[in-house]
């Protein structure tokens, strides 16, 4: 039933499941799965179970239910909620509570929506198998020994472990989509702008969206209409109506549908052969769906990487300097227990040497590495050389995409180049890490909407999954093609060994 | 904030610049003998201010907080203010079109577009860890401001406006040192209020020439009711930019740039500026060191010793890495909007201050000291003289009477108890001959707390033309009990007279001193 957010929303509507009961399932699983998967970082149990009876109590009394009236979901802990931690999983926030509630999640409570919990991430949203957490990893549901992907590691697993039918989680460079290809679910990351971006605790703001993971494009759909929207409060939300996405689940029809190719993303060496085939066969399901099929590439894809790890870094590195010890999050004084100081911090105004004790301590070593690789490209002198060279390649970049969408609908290629890795595997090598993100973070360099679906199995049975591109603003065209997709194809009904079926 | 006493030293915006925490003083010792130095060597004092003015917006620059002064610590603050993770700057429009509206007076031009960029550096009263700035598409640019020259009040001087720039206030912090503990308290209710940045080129040449350009600034930021320009409340600030050209037997040498720093008087603006040059000739004697040698240093001002000291300075503080803000939209200013604001400027301070002295013969001061009073008290000038029929005799009762009782009553002339209208008609009554300036000084003071007209107010007081024949009688009265007066003006001192006008208005307080003179005059002469 907790897989399923269509499902259960039908059963709390004919009466057949209160929302006391869903939640309580929920809050089971999640008790049943934390020690082994560790996908939330905080757990609402009492706030939960509150909000689940008083959807009851207005039901019983008959009074209008808004559409996800008792719905449980859980949040990103890097989206600010008033009445929880929002820790963004880094030693430097573990105590901090906002004072508000992010837009969206304000909206997703607005729906009716239940937050159940936060879930674990990469630090700040840095990094691609949620290994950087300072709340301890999050392991994948469908092999114990992968990490599940990142940085919405914990946003993935929540719903690949059978918790919740539905998360929201943030992708910045693939954040979204990557975890959800690896723990074989469906994630969205809409246009920029499309959600406001208002309490998204900011990792890299030009880049930063909010988006939904469900079992199936019809769950995703469900959790987009809640959540986006124009927000007057953040100056780079677009003011544009968000259509009825529920419509656009109904088509099957791709008849007229143009979906273009990226041969060269395929083809690239390095890509598993299991990615190969999940995109191949894919292909044919679109061609049966009434789609038409071409080749395309978008010129500048090479440098998508190195223009990603320069602009997200530079944006990062001025964004976590409010972090310093002296308002809010974690403060350490330069001397220790004993009253003995740092040797390095000896020579220290007092006031220097609180902040880089407070940013020392508070800052995994993943977070620092790209403040300091920010600070560095920013600095005079290097400023041209990184940041504003960098700014141009994405201005070529999001000219690939405008040419490519003159001849096609959609793009379709691989979401990574792999299925989930080891835990460990590639934790000391940020190089290989960073290519996790070979595919995705064009998307977000374009600020166009992209789409992770389940398509594949490999030999060792890891999911493997498709991504789907579409125009700005376009999140519909996805949703109609994944929705078509996922209606002549299983993978979406796959579930790891193990998985509560309730 | 009781808690905070001692020693207070406001840093504002200070940056790692003049960090509290480690102010350093370094007197330096000015032998008189020095002080010759100038009189060696022709010295250009070359100076340039940059001006912060606070924008008189209902709210702060990207959030919705009042920016009210005074107000108890951190109270006037929210999580956008605050520098909360996750919140959101939203810019105000207000900030835009006062911004704009300056920039047109200043004679600046307006880009079509403007962004913002973050100016980072790490500070207490500064909680994200940048500011939000803008660095090279600023709202303004290019423009320039004519001042009277202090040397000559018959000429200009034209004083170069490189650019202007809106920008976020950071907060306050409060250093407190008593009791051999140093502890720093923050208020972050200024954080996040609009301030304008104008910059000028480096045009001005003496102390005085800085605080004429200060004073016509302001007058301007007043008049476009765009600041309300308090130094003492911090919503104008100044940093002066100072350094000399000496002609060394024909060679031009420059002294070190230095910039002091958060001047927040005119005085100090001047002080500063003085004492600086003083100390750059002498530090020229002493090192020899050149702009070459050490381009720009910043310093800042003791106002208890009256000195400038150097602040602090790191390696690193002056590298902010700029760069675009991405949580703000570049903004885009059609020219349309421009335009509107354009013509709903009015008529400028200096265009004023010409023609008050074109259009109703002023003298530059009058019309100076008028201009400076503010569009409200231009509007009451020419309505009074309107009303009046001189000009001249309306501004100078308002530079009398007007201003004193402004002064001694603390009203706005908005609300000032007589209407321009009734100045006026009494001031006719002065320039009719129908009131002597002594009694109408006593109808002033009665129409100060009486709201009638001026006949109502003669009526009450009892003022009434005092007939030829009643002041043939009067005057016949006291010369023939004063003889020796009218002895003394037929033996050539005609001033005798002056004794017997007093006893005249004694008898009858609404004969007219002139009439009386004259009447008396007569009657010896006739004698
Ligand atoms: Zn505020």
């Amino acid at each position: 039933m907790l897989d399923s957010t269509s499902t259960i929303l039908e059963l709390l509507r004919s009466g057949d499941a209160t929302a006391r009961e869903v939640t309580e399932q929920a809050l089971r699983a999640i008790g049943a799965t934390q020690p082994s998967i560790n996908a939330y970082t905080h757990v609402a149990y009492d706030a939960a179970l509150n909000a689940a009876e008083a959807v009851d109590r207005d039901r019983k009394a008959g009074r209008p239910l808004p559409p996800l009236a008792g719905l449980p979901v859980a949040i990103k802990d890097v989206l600010c909620t008033a009445d929880m931690p929002t820790t963004c999983s880094s030693n430097m926030l573990r105590n901090f509570t906002p004072p508000y509630d992010a837009t969206i999640v304000a909206n997703l409570k607005r729906a009716g929506a239940i937050v159940i919990g936060k879930t674990n991430m990469d630090e700040f949203a840095m990094g691609a198998s949620t290994e950087t957490s300072a709340m301890g990893l999050t392991r994948n549901p469908w092999d114990e020994d992968r990490t599940p992907g990142g940085s919405s590691g914990g946003a993935a697993a929540a719903v690949a472990s059978g918790t919740v039918p539905l998360s929201i989680g943030t992708d910045t460079g693939g954040s979204i989509r990557q975890p959800a290809a690896f723990c074989g679910i469906t994630g969205l990351k809409p246009t920029y702008g499309r959600c406001s971006r208002l309490g998204l605790v900011a990792f890299a703001s030009s880049l930063d969206q909010a988006g939904p993971l469900g079992w199936s494009v019809e769950d995703v759909a469900i959790g987009l209409q809640a959540m986006a929207g124009y927000d007057p409060a953040d100056s780079t939300s677009v003011d544009q109506e968000v259509p009825d996405l529920q419509s656009a689940v109904a088509t099957d029809n791709l008849q007229g549908v143009r979906i273009g190719v990226l041969r060269d993303s395929i083809d690239q060496e390095g890509v598993a052969p299991s990615v190969r085939k999940a995109v191949s066969d894919a292909e044919k399901v679109f061609t049966d769906l009434g789609a038409e099929i071409v080749e395309v590439s978008l010129r500048h894809s090479p440098y998508w990487v190195p223009t990603y790890y320069v602009i997200a870094p530079c944006e990062a590195s001025s964004n976590l300097s409010r972090f310093d010890g002296a308002h809010y999050g974690h403060r350490q004084s330069a001397q220790d227990a004993d009253g003995a100081v740092d040797e390095s911090l000896a020579k220290a105004e007092p006031l220097e040497a609180m902040y880089r004790a407070s940013r020392a301590a508070g800052f995994g070593s993943e977070v620092k590495r790209r403040i300091m690789v920010g600070t560095y490209a920013l600095s005079a002198g290097y400023y041209d050389a990184y940041y504003n060279q960098a700014l141009k390649v994405r201005r070529l970049i999001r000219g690939d995409y405008d040419t490519a969408f003159e001849s096609v609908d959609l793009l379709l290629g691989p979401v990574t180049p792999s299925p989930a890795f080891g835990l460990g595997e590639n934790i000391d090598d940020p190089i290989a890490m960073y290519l996790c993100d070979l595919f995705t973070v064009g998307a977000n360099l374009a600020g166009v909407p992209a789409l992770s679906l389940p398509a594949g199995v490999d030999d060792e049975g890891l999911p493997v999954g498709i991504q789907l591109q579409a125009p700005v603003m376009q999140e519909a065209k996805l949703i109609a093609a994944g929705a078509g997709f996922q209606s002549k194809t299983e993978y979406h009904r796959l579930r790891p060994s193990g998985f509560i079926v309730s | 904030m009781a808690s905070v006493a001692g020693a207070v030293a406001d840093s504002y915006n200070a940056g790692f610049l003049g960090s509290p925490f480690s102010l350093s003083f370094t007197p330096i010792d000015m032998p008189t003998s020095t002080r010759l130095a100038s009189d060696r060597y022709p010295v250009t004092v070359i100076i340039g201010l940059e001006v912060h003015a606070q924008l008189k917006t209902q709210t702060k620059l990207f959030c919705g907080c009042a920016t009210q002064f005074g107000m108890p610590a951190n109270t006037q603050v929210c999580p956008v203010c605050l520098g909360m993770p996750g919140a959101l700057p939203v810019i105000n429009r207000e900030a835009i079109e006062l911004s704009v509206r300056t920039g047109l007076a200043l004679n600046c031009s307006i880009p079509p577009l403007t962004k913002w960029d973050r100016k980072q550096y790490f500070y207490p009263d500064l909680p994200k860890g940048y500011q939000i700035s803008q660095f090279d598409l600023p709202i303004c640019a290019d423009g320039y401001l004519d001042i009277t020259d202090p040397a000559d009040p018959d000429s200009t001087r034209h004083i170069g406006i490189v650019r202007a720039h809106l920008e976020e206030d950071a907060g306050k912090s409060m250093h407190d040192e008593s009791a051999g503990v140093s502890d720093t308290k923050i208020d972050l209710n200024r954080c996040g209020t609009p301030l304008l940045e104008i910059v000028s080129q480096p045009d001005l040449r003496s102390a005085a020439e800085a605080k004429e350009y200060l004073s016509e600034l302001k007058l301007l930021l007043t008049h476009l009711a765009v600041s309300d320009c308090e130094m003492q409340e911090g919503s104008l600030r100044a940093d002066a930019n100072v350094n000399l050209h000496l002609d060394v037997d024909g060679k031009k040498v420059a002294t070190p740039i230095v910039e002091v720093k958060n001047l927040n008087s005119f005085r100090n603006v001047q002080r500063a500026i003085d004492y600086e040059v003083e100390r750059q000739l002498v530090a020229w004697e002493d090192s020899g060191e050149t702009i070459n040698d050490a381009p720009k240093r910043t310093f800042g001002w003791d106002d208890a010793s009256e000195r400038t000291f150097p602040q602090r300075e790191k390696e690193e503080s002056a590298d902010y890495r700029y760069f675009p803000d991405p949580d703000l939209l570049p903004v885009r200013l059609p020219r349309d909007m421009i335009d509107e604001i354009r013509s709903s400027l009015g008529e400028l301070p200096a265009v004023t201050r010409t023609r008050l002295q074109n259009q109703y013969g002023l003298k530059f001061y009058d019309a100076d000291v008028i201009v400076n009073q503010g569009p409200a008290m231009i509007d009451y000038f020419e309505t009074a003289a309107s009303h009046s029929g001189d000009p001249k005799k309306t501004s100078s009762w308002i530079m009398q009477e007007v201003m004193r009782t402004i002064k001694e009553r603390d009203v706005e002339i908005q609300s000032f108890p007589v209407p321009p209208n009734r100045l006026g008609e009494l001031v006719h009554k002065i320039v009719d001959g129908k009131l002597d300036n002594a009694r109408a000084r006593d109808v002033f003071e009665y129409l100060l707390d009486h709201d009638e007209n001026v006949d109502t107010a003669l009526a009450a007081l009892g003022i009434e033309a005092v007939g030829e024949d009643d002041l043939l009688e009067l005057c016949r009265e006291l010369l023939a009990a004063n003889p020796q007066v009218v002895e003394d003006v037929q033996g050539g001192k005609q001033q005798a007279v002056g004794a017997l006008i007093g006893k005249a208005r004694a008898k009858n307080p609404n004969a007219n001193p002139k009439a009386v003179r004259q009447t008396l005059l007569d009657l010896i002469a006739q004698a």
